[in-house]
């Protein structure tokens, strides 16, 4: 029995020297839900870049047990599928069909197969009948729920989301919570949705300049005030 | 928001055909050889990148900038393309965005596309990004040699289009030379200052906040040749605008200048941008055009260095 | 504040609309390069193609006012050929009052025969842009000779437009919500005003580099490796060859009777 992710000493310098990444570890199990949350600029978009090896770093990343290195980098990124911050990163093509036809495309799939993928993602994510719509014109929660459907199509075995749920409305934000909920594979969802986060994961993991600061059982975080102060990540509820 | 630029997308009708086919007969294999160069420098990034950036000098061209009675400065961008990415990307974004100009929203003619891509594809980027390394090497490494080439490049980029496209109506009998050739230079010469002043300002920003920026442009394939295409294309414009089809088409000047009325006005001060006495011994109107435009080219090139060096003294523009 | 092109495309259920769009772009351009063959003052000849188009509108059931009015983009550059009329040598045909220049009997030709070539092209590009979805415009490029990695960029291209688009507008709103101006006070001088819009253009660079790189990555975690996969194919119907043998023959049928009259 493998892990699903394990990150052993990763370090990770950018090109103009600042180092984003000082020494990661963990391992998340399979079927595990996890949080990475940590202010802006800790490093956890980075981090989550080197899933699936768009960014290498020194160290080692293993995605169901293969050591990411170029030779199995095709069959790395069909098992983590990567949710991007914006979606208009993500929805790059003319139509919604073709955004969540293009995973399964270049996982080299028949056309007829192709289709269904795309069916049941839509399914899955609740926007059966918008194959045909143009991405520029659907709202933000649709959007978003449309790049979750580019990446469930190539039917994952891990989930990497990277702040679903900034700039949505409360409604698309519910909406969401309760889709990522349903979904049943591994997931890891970088956030500054603390609500989110005790409502979703048992497990959070803290980063905060480049480094882990925490990683354990949710609610004992939580309660953690001077924790939560020291890496901001307080949120008031004052009403 | 959609602007269009008056006088350098040639509509379908304006070209003859023979001319607009010799047009498509040049780009193929320049648009060809673009392709491969920018898909061996970018690699599968080739798509995504030069795509965003075409998309970027579309909205670019929107960015305008109030200059006087109501007119305003915009950006063509070849230039600017061509500096932070090399003419053969530049070549290839410059495409899609006039395609898209003709398919999308009629500006620019279908038929006469290859001339249009020719002219604000293939010349501004050319040019610009001759005229910029020239300036740079020239300046050495000095701080403000960025900005100094960005402003003669992006100048001299839409001046040689215009002539370009001045003699293609000429070629093409729709316009006589000795009025579309001072008329489409003495527009552009002022035209390319908005397009220099625009470009400055980019370039000195990225110049602050992303520098390697600039230096990836200078490494960017295209930069072994580009003297010379340069070179060639001005004397290609030269040799055409010489030659006895630019005028004879439309038929002999002597009985045009005979009728008198509007080719008076060419005689009148106030419509001559380059009077007789600048160049006396020069009766061909194309030679004084291009007298001209190379002593305004002059000029700019003396302001282009002054501005480089004054932008670089007080703000001290980091390296 | 949202970019939008919607009126471009008018949806419709017509025989047009539903044509094969490779179909519809060599009609167009095979088309348009007629019209630049029709001599000048063949006055006969305009009017034919001119009803060619008006059976074309009646076939995509656009209407004619809307195509005239999408039309006149082109107008602007009539200036280039605003001097046609008084230079091109010929006998006088009429004087103009006060000014006294001349216009010449060929050169009203010329000038009228440039503007209606002109019109009748822009016409039919309309008619094109108004009954194509777009996706299916661009890869019927291919069919003309275009490469597809040059159509895949022109629809990435596309995509992005609308998207930094609604950047650019942001920002010139930004810009005039910052851009008080008094009575009585000079306006900011105007290389101030453009290095400001070239600030504009520059940091728009930036985040556009940045949005090309987001989404190569987001293209790579999606297994792309440079080929061009997601392309449209498209079958001829038995409609569409019949159109493009009825474009083919009028186009050649109305070429030889005013050639060779």
């Amino acid at each position: 029995m493998h892990h699903t992710i394990e990150v052993l000493n990763l370090r990770f310098t950018y090109p103009d020297g600042r180092i984003a990444l000082h020494k990661i570890d963990f391992v998340i199990a399979p079927g595990e839900k996890a949080a990475l949350v940590g202010p802006n600029g800790a490093g956890k978009s980075t981090l989550i870049l080197h899933l699936n090896g768009i960014l290498m770093g020194e160290g080692e990343v293993k995605v169901c047990g293969l050591s990411l290195a170029k030779e199995n980098l095709g069959q790395a990124r069909a098992s983590v599928g990567l949710v991007f911050q914006d979606p208009d990163d993500q929805l790059f093509s003319m139509s919604v069909f073709d955004d969540v036809a293009f995973g399964p495309m270049y996982m080299g799939l028949s056309m007829d197969e192709v289709r269904l993928r795309v069916e049941k993602a839509l399914e899955a994510v609740g926007m059966e009948g918008f194959e045909g719509r143009v991405s520029h014109h659907l709202s933000g929660g649709e959007k978003k729920r449309i790049a979750i459907a580019t990446v469930l199509a190539m039917e994952p075995e891990i989930l990497v989301l990277d702040e679903p749920t900034a700039g949505l409305d409360p409604r698309s934000r519910r909406r969401l919570i309760n889709l990522l909920k349903e979904l049943p594979m591994t997931m890891l969802v970088s956030t500054h949705d603390i609500p989110m986060v005790a409502e979703l994961f048992p497990r959070m993991i803290t980063i905060d300049e480049g480094r882990i600061v925490g990683d354990g059982p949710t609610k004992e975080y939580l309660q953690d005030q001077a924790f939560l102060v020291g890496h901001g990540l307080e949120t008031a509820v004052p009403w | 928001m959609y602007v269009s630029f008056l006088a350098l997308h040639i509509p379908d009708g304006f070209l003859s055909t023979e001319i607009a086919i010799v047009g498509w007969i040049l780009v193929v294999p320049i648009l060809a050889y673009a392709l491969r160069q920018t898909k061996r420098h970018l690699g599968e990034r080739q798509v995504p990148f030069l795509g965003v950036i075409a998309a970027f000098i579309f909205a670019a061209q929107a960015i305008n900038f109030p200059v006087a009675a109501g007119t305003s400065g915009h950006l063509l961008g070849g230039a600017l393309a061509a500096i932070l990415l090399g003419p053969w990307a530049a070549t290839v974004i410059m495409v899609a965005v006039i395609v898209i100009q003709a398919l999308l929203f009629q500006d620019g003619g279908l038929v006469v596309m290859g001339w249009n891509i020719i002219n604000m594809g293939v010349i501004t980027s050319f040019t610009g990004y001759a005229a910029y390394i020239f300036i740079k090497r020239l300046m050495g490494n000095r701080s403000g040699s960025h900005l100094s080439g960005a402003f003669f490049g992006a100048w001299l980029s839409v001046v040689v289009a215009s002539l370009a496209t001045a003699i293609q109506l000429a070629f093409s009998g729709t316009v006589p030379l000795r009025l579309a050739l001072p008329a489409m230079a003495s527009v552009h010469i002022l035209i390319g200052v908005g397009e220099a002043i625009i470009t400055v300002g980019a370039v000195s920003l990225l110049l602050v906040l992303r520098p390697e920026l600039l230096t990836s442009g200078e490494m960017a394939p295209g930069k072994k040749g580009a003297y010379f295409t340069v070179g060639g294309i001005l004397l290609v414009l030269f040799v055409a605008a010489l030659s006895p089809f630019a005028s004879m088409n439309p038929d002999g000047l002597e009985a045009v200048a005979a009728q008198g009325g509007f080719l008076q006005l060419g005689e009148n001060p106030v419509y001559e941008i380059f009077p007789d006495y600048v160049f006396p011994l020069i009766q061909n109107e194309a030679v004084a055009t291009f007298l001209a435009v190379g002593v305004g080219a002059m000029i700019v090139f003396v302001i282009s260095i002054l501005i480089g060096r004054r932008a670089a003294r007080p703000q001290g523009v980091p390296k | 504040m949202h970019f939008n092109l919607a009126d471009q495309y008018h949806h419709r259920e017509s025989i047009v609309h539903g044509l094969n769009p490779r179909v519809k772009v060599l009609g167009v351009v095979l088309y348009i390069f007629a019209v630049g063959l029709l001599p000048e003052g063949e006055w006969l000849g305009f009017l034919l193609y001119f009803l060619f188009l008006i059976i074309s509108y009646q076939l995509s059931g656009l209407e004619f006012f809307f195509v005239l009015r999408r039309s006149l983009i082109a107008l602007p550059f009539l200036l280039a050929a605003f001097a046609i009329p008084f230079t091109t040598p010929g006998d006088e045909w009429m004087k103009l009052p006060i000014i006294g220049w001349t216009i010449t009997e060929t050169g009203a030709i010329r000038f009228a025969s440039i503007v209606i070539r002109a019109w009748l092209a822009v016409q039919a590009a309309v008619v094109l842009i108004s009954t194509t979805r777009i996706p299916d415009l661009f890869w019927s490029l291919s069919a003309l000779g275009m490469p597809s990695i040059l159509v895949s960029t022109i629809n990435f291209m596309y995509r992005y437009l609308f998207v930094l688009a609604d950047e650019v507008l942001r920002m010139l709103r930004a810009r005039s919500a910052r851009s008080p101006r008094l009575p009585h006070k000079p306006k900011p001088p105007v290389l101030w005003e453009g290095r400001v819009a070239g600030s504009m253009v520059g940091s728009l660079f930036i985040r556009s580099i940045e949005r090309s790189e987001r989404v190569y990555s987001a293209m790579l975690s999606r297994g792309f490796d440079g080929r061009v996969l997601v392309k449209r194919k498209f079958k001829m119907k038995q409609t569409d060859w019949i159109i493009m043998v009825a474009v083919i023959a009028f186009v050649f049928m109305s070429q030889g009777l005013i050639h060779l009259r």
